[in-house]
């Protein structure tokens, strides 16, 4: 039985700056990292292979660069990577995304059943949440995101426990296996691959797939697949915010005007 | 076609203008017909010249618009000769649709009117619903639709007399146990089965856990755009719904379109949009469905919800005030002097990003 974690590589937004003259986005120099909710999705995907037993295949679609990061996914101890990387696929907004994603998984399922789906609750870069559901529903697998903890997952009656994390509330459900689980921070710490263990996979075989071998109708995936069009992309235009006083050179002065700025706008009434 | 000593057109090529380019996602490559367009690790394009034949795809596909077309001496030269000849006609650049985009758009033509859906646990609706209906307003006006409330649940057509205060003139509605929990498959269904009869153009959704769950598999169903988070919205001149929304980790700001599918799905963030004014007296039309579906259809159950009373206190993105300290506070303790005023004010204390993650990593 088989565990597919659906990675994508990113740049890491907490690295990006902001040029202070043209407002753009600096973006040389901006490592790529795996979407840090995914690598919570792979750790749990590990920890399901300890206590199932279950097999575990990586897939990511992305530039052939990608490599890197499914290699990490390797040394941490997946036992299968598949690159998805055609100029096909590129440009592909989350319905052509979700689309290359559930048919190779469909591949995957030809060869050994396919228990659960796990990605994380949406990248960093996109911050969209649409791709795991997306799969679900063409997959038509069960359907959880958000998820927190996984309570249980019983083989026999083939029904899997786990916890949500909604606004406010947690909720315990129960759903059938084949199932897309999406995942939030909480769920556990992700593990680092050691040295041994980078070493090891360093030579180890990619499984790469490219629309030659997909045979995808290319209306249906990257640019001409989408149903979305990103008609402009601008910096966004920032409050001016104001700063009263000298905090450092004078605390007292500056906590005063703050108290006459709060009175002045009506927030406090002494 | 060309006649013998005719001179043609040089067409010229298209270059890349560098401080433009955002590696935004290969767009530019995937629409070049030509494969004359490589990308480099960083994700920015190289074009080849040689392979170019300045069809202008990846110009209007870019979103920065970081492409352009020049002309290369040669082609200048010869630009130079046709002008100074004079007899040479300007080509007409005539955009025709293909057959394809054709069938698009009689199809997209059938869609009408502004949806919002009404979110709703055990019956209780959500904010962004409200607020959504105020933005669906001004978008129903431009296009001069109606205005139309979703509500899917259990017991809950009172939902639709509430929508109607906050300015729907029409509420569909599919009341039935089986709604009781929110869970994807019914819902998905319920809401799937309503936008094949009816035919909206437009559907908003609040950006909660329970919005984009659901329109993220609705929208897969149907096969048509959805646009995450947005925080802006707006009619072009050809009645498509601009969606603007941050990405990037909110470095960016983009504006996406829907232009061949139709619903064009978007999910809205709470407490983005403004609430509008509540007014009692306003009525409408309450059109209620309803589908086959039995409990046994759906294998998905909800076992327990845990009502988290902390999470409840803390929900800053309800909070009309906030007030925020960044690294400058120093320590996790000269917090308290901010959660003072933050008492004193009615609000909630936040902070900035690089606190959350000194403090969390």
């Amino acid at each position: 039985m088989l565990v597919v974690v659906c990675i994508k590589q990113v740049p890491d937004t907490t690295q990006v700056k902001i040029d202070p003259v043209t407002g753009n986005l600096i973006r040389e120099g901006v490592p790529f990292i795996m979407n840090p909710f995914d690598s919570h999705a792979l750790e749990e995907s590990l920890r399901l292979k300890d206590r199932y037993g279950f097999q575990v295949a990586v897939i990511s679609m992305g530039p052939p660069n990608t490599e890197i990061t499914l290699r990490k996914a390797l040394a941490l101890g997946v036992d299968n990577a598949v690159l998805l990387s055609d100029r096909a696929f590129g440009g592909a907004d989350t319905l052509a995304t979700s689309k290359v994603l559930a048919e190779a998984i469909k591949r995957l399922t030809q060869k050994e059943e396919v228990v659960i789906v796990l990605c994380g609750k949406q990248t960093i870069d996109g911050d969209t949440a649409q791709v795991g559901p997306g799969i679900a529903s063409r997959l038509g697998y069960s359907q959880l995101t958000l998820v927190c903890h996984i309570e249980k997952i019983d083989l026999r009656t083939k029904k899997l426990i786990a916890r949500r994390k909604l606004e406010g509330r947690d909720e315990v459900v129960e759903a059938s296996l084949p199932v897309m689980i999406s995942v939030v921070r909480e769920i556990n710490t992700p593990r680092y691959p050691t040295v041994p263990m980078r070493l090891k996979t360093e030579a180890a075989t990619l499984t790469r797939w490219d629309n030659k071998e997909m045979k995808l109708n290319e209306d249906t995936i990257g640019l001409k697949g989408s149903a979305t069009q990103v008609r402009k992309i601008f910096s966004p235009e920032r409050a001016i915010g104001e700063i009263l006083g000298d905090g450092i050179a004078n605390p007292e002065e500056a906590a005063g005007l703050l108290i006459d700025k709060l009175k002045e706008n009506g927030f406090i009434h002494i | 076609m060309d006649e013998k000593g005719k001179i043609k057109k040089p067409r010229g090529k298209a270059r890349l203008i560098p401080d433009k380019c955002i590696a935004c996602g290969a767009r530019c490559q995937s629409s070049c017909p030509k494969d004359a367009i490589e990308m480099t690790d960083e994700g920015k394009p190289v074009i080849s010249i040689e392979k170019c034949i300045s069809c202008l795809k990846c110009i209007k596909v870019c979103p920065t618009n970081a492409i352009e077309i020049y002309f290369t001496p040669e082609e200048q030269r010869i630009l130079d000769e046709i002008k100074a000849q004079s007899y040479a006609l300007p080509e007409p650049e005539v955009e025709i649709l293909n057959k394809k985009e054709a069938a698009a758009l009689v199809k997209i033509q059938q869609y009408k009117g502004v949806w919002v859906l009404v979110e709703q646990t055990e019956g209780e609706p959500a904010l962004v619903s409200w607020e959504l209906l105020g933005t669906g307003a001004e978008l129903a006006k431009t296009l001069d639709v109606e205005l139309c409330s979703v509500v899917i649940g259990d017991k809950v057509e009172n939902l639709c007399l509430e929508s109607f205060s906050y300015g729907a003139t029409k509420s569909y509605l599919i009341d039935d146990p089986v709604f009781r929990f929110y869970r994807t498959e019914p819902y998905c269904q319920a809401l799937y089965y309503l936008v094949r009869k009816y035919k909206p153009e437009i559907i908003l959704v609040g950006a909660t856990g329970l919005g984009r769950d659901l329109a993220g598999a609705v929208a897969t169903k149907l096969e048509t755009g959805l646009t995450a988070d947005c925080t802006g919205l707006a009619i072009d001149d050809k009645g498509y719904l601009l969606q603007t929304r941050p990405a990037f980790g909110g470095n960016i700001m983009a504006t996406i379109l829907t232009e061949n599918t139709r619903p064009q799905m978007s999910t809205v963030r709470p407490g983005v949009m403004s609430l509008p004014v509540r007014n009692a007296s306003l009525k409408g039309e309450t059109i209620s469905e309803s589908l086959p579906l039995k409990e046994d259809d759906f294998t998905t159950k909800v076992l327990d919800i845990i009502k988290d009373s902390k999470l409840d206190a803390i929900d800053v993105t309800a909070a009309d005030v906030i007030v925020s300290g960044g690294r400058g506070m120093c320590t996790r303790e000269n917090f308290g002097i901010l959660q003072e005023l933050a008492d004193q004010l009615g609000g909630f204390v936040g902070c900035s990003r690089g606190v959350v993650e000194q403090v969390c990593t």
